[in-house]
């Protein structure tokens, strides 16, 4: 067990010096795109603690990582606030919109508490349309350079952007790996397997689902203020529905209940599309045909089906 | 201001009216076909508006295609259009739904894919721009106060012939029996020799006909375009699940409502206000009263 736990605990800590080197030896253009993934690779972790682990898909996703995007955006740009406490209250706000989220829509299950989140996030993305004049809506706001800083650290900066959004996803993945470890992290993959029986071994089924929500929350809200912050743009397109079925995206590829599945995923569809959208402006046509193919091939995705074939310690 | 042009409110709210009933027509068919297919198989389908915007641009497609009168080209597009879609929607279930065992959560992701891809498509193989289909006929019924296109009443009309239709299928033949059988017991209705696979296969046409047949019907008023399967998906989920997941009265009924009072509740809110109201109000329905509000809880 002292084995296995110091093996994957390398493998995790081996990935994070290995992004660590990339930052040294990546060509300018994939240094950018890579800061970027690290940061929704955040979301993605978080989503697939809910999906993956818990068993619960919300379609409405976005509305945690809007509510950490203008949690911070909005307050850097009323209060002038720098980037530390921005950062905090946009997940601050994140945690609460999740906390309210969750208290009402797991009273629902399966079909119907997909929808709920899903019309729970369009009412997010309706609102900050609505209130254009303080977000303004779709066409968004910049984040004034001077404020993206962090200390003596020039957020805006493209090598501490990457450095930062690096220790973020360090972080991510540490409390991740930390979390489905322990008896709570069990609980909660009981729940996704069978939540009756868990409820009759003396768990509360819905007090694990919320925390689950919430911290998930936290994760889409951690990442939506660092988006803002580290890239200088808030826009309600980062609220729409397209933003809920994008981390369902990476984690499907990656792997559902793979603690490193979302990183995996969100690299490939990155770059998926960004290869397609240089080839057609109808990229998004790959985008459905890889949730179709992955849905009917590989179900647990790329990490999933190499852990069940060859590396069963995988966590 | 000019006595002719201001109206009394009645005729106002009689035109609202009308307004409102060739909406709610429309909704009630679109919602119909999303009702089947979740009450019989279970399936949210995202798609559902996709299906729709097919069949409008389907219509103009073979409209255009067709020289010679409108009624003409709009009768083809009528009968064509729908059959093709119902195809399409067939392909899809033999070879996605089915693989998938029809698991609610799997076909809700694979549904958002075929969204995409036929969203898409549509992109590619129609083009970006809106694009306009002749009225079959062009006749205006007039009101004492004002005119009204005979065309939108026909519309009307029709939606309610069809859903005459669809019901009679449903309650008065051995096709709706065989489906209402599947719906109730899939397992029993196996074991008695109905063909389950075709059963499912053929709902899940028959749901994205009906959507093709209101996009046919409500296009010469609109237009086709490639995005315009968002808001009537949107408005079925709202309408299917306020009448009830699977319930075919409450469903026609709750688009009734719901088509009758956007126009009105337009007039008094900001649209965008009107929509984050009627979004909340459907949310609290799903969480507080599950089965909606017409409908009885499922087996």
């Amino acid at each position: 067990m002292k084995g296995l736990i110091s093996k994957s605990l390398g493998l995790h800590l081996g990935l994070i010096a290995l992004l660590l080197l990339l930052h040294f030896i990546l060509p300018d253009y994939h240094h950018v795109s890579l800061a970027r993934i690290m940061v929704l690779a955040v979301y993605a972790l978080g989503f697939n603690l809910l999906f993956g682990y818990t068993g619960l898909l919300s379609l409405g996703h976005a509305l945690f990582f809007a509510a950490g995007l203008y949690g911070a955006g909005l307050s850097m740009q009323f209060f002038q606030w720098t980037a530390g406490p921005g950062f905090v209250f946009g997940l601050f706000c994140a945690i609460a919109v999740a906390t309210l989220i969750g208290m009402l829509a797991l009273r629902t299950v399966g079909v119907s508490f997909m929808i709920v989140t899903m019309m729970f996030a369009q009412v997010g993305y309706l609102l900050i349309l609505y209130y254009n004049e303080y977000t303004r809506g779709d066409e968004g706001f910049v984040i004034l350079r001077e404020l993206r800083m962090l200390g003596p650290l020039d957020l805006s900066a493209e090598g501490t952007r990457y450095l930062v959004a690096l220790a973020l996803l360090a972080a991510a993945i540490l409390i991740k790996l930390a979390l489905v470890r322990s008896p709570t992290g069990r609980i909660l993959v009981a729940i996704r397997e069978n939540e009756e029986r868990t409820r009759m071994l003396g768990y509360d089924p819905f007090r694990y689902k919320l925390m689950a929500m919430v911290i998930s929350g936290g994760f889409a809200g951690a990442a939506g203020a660092a988006y803002g912050i580290l890239f200088g743009y808030v826009g309600a397109s980062f609220a729409s529905i397209q933003y809920s079925i994008l981390p369902l995206l990476y984690v499907l590829m990656g792997g559902a209940g793979v603690v490193l599945g979302p990183l995996l995923g969100t690299i490939a569809m990155f770059y998926l599309i960004d290869i397609a959208s240089g080839l057609t402006s109808a990229y998004l046509f790959f985008v459905g045909l890889a949730l179709v193919l992955l849905i009917l091939v590989a179900p647990k995705g790329v990490l999933g089906t190499i852990r069940d074939r060859w590396v069963p310690w995988l966590p | 201001m000019d006595g002719s042009i201001c109206m009394d409110f009645g005729p106002y709210l009689l035109l609202a009216s009308l307004e409102g009933a060739v909406q709610a027509a429309v909704l009630a068919l679109t919602a119909v076909g999303l009702s089947l297919v979740f009450g019989v198989m279970r399936v949210v389908n995202v798609a559902h508006g996709e299906f729709f915007m097919l069949g409008a641009v389907l219509a103009w497609w073979i409209s255009n295609m067709l020289t010679g009168s409108p009624l003409f080209g709009f009768l083809a597009a009528l009968i064509f259009a729908p059959l093709i879609v119902a195809g399409l929607a067939a392909v899809a279930d033999r070879l996605i739904l089915k693989r998938l065992s029809y698991d609610p959560e799997a076909t809700i992701v694979a549904t958002i894919g075929l969204l995409y891809i036929i969203q898409q498509g549509a992109l590619t193989l129609f083009g970006p721009d809106a694009r306009p289909v002749a009225a079959p006929f062009d006749f205006r019924v007039s009101f004492p106060w004002f005119g009204y296109s005979g065309y939108k009443i026909f519309v009307i009309l029709a939606c309610v012939l069809v859903l005459l239709g669809v019901w009679a299928l449903l309650t008065r033949t051995r096709i709706g029996l065989i489906m209402r059988a599947t719906q109730f017991d899939r397992e029993t209705a196996q074991a008695f020799g109905i063909p389950v696979a075709r059963v499912y296969t053929g709902v899940f046409a028959f749901g994205a006909m009906l959507a093709a047949v209101a996009a046919v019907l409500i296009v010469p008023t609109q237009q086709a375009y490639y995005l315009m399967g968002l808001d009537p998906l949107l408005l079925s989920f709202i309408v299917v699940i306020i009448g009830g997941l699977g319930s075919l009265k409450g469903t026609v009924l709750a688009a009734a409502v719901i088509g009758l009072s956007d126009g009105i509740i337009t007039i008094f809110f900001d649209p965008t206000l009107a929509k984050i109201l009627s979004t909340i109000l459907v949310a609290m329905i799903l969480v507080f009263r599950p089965t909606g509000l017409f409908g009885t809880a499922t087996r």
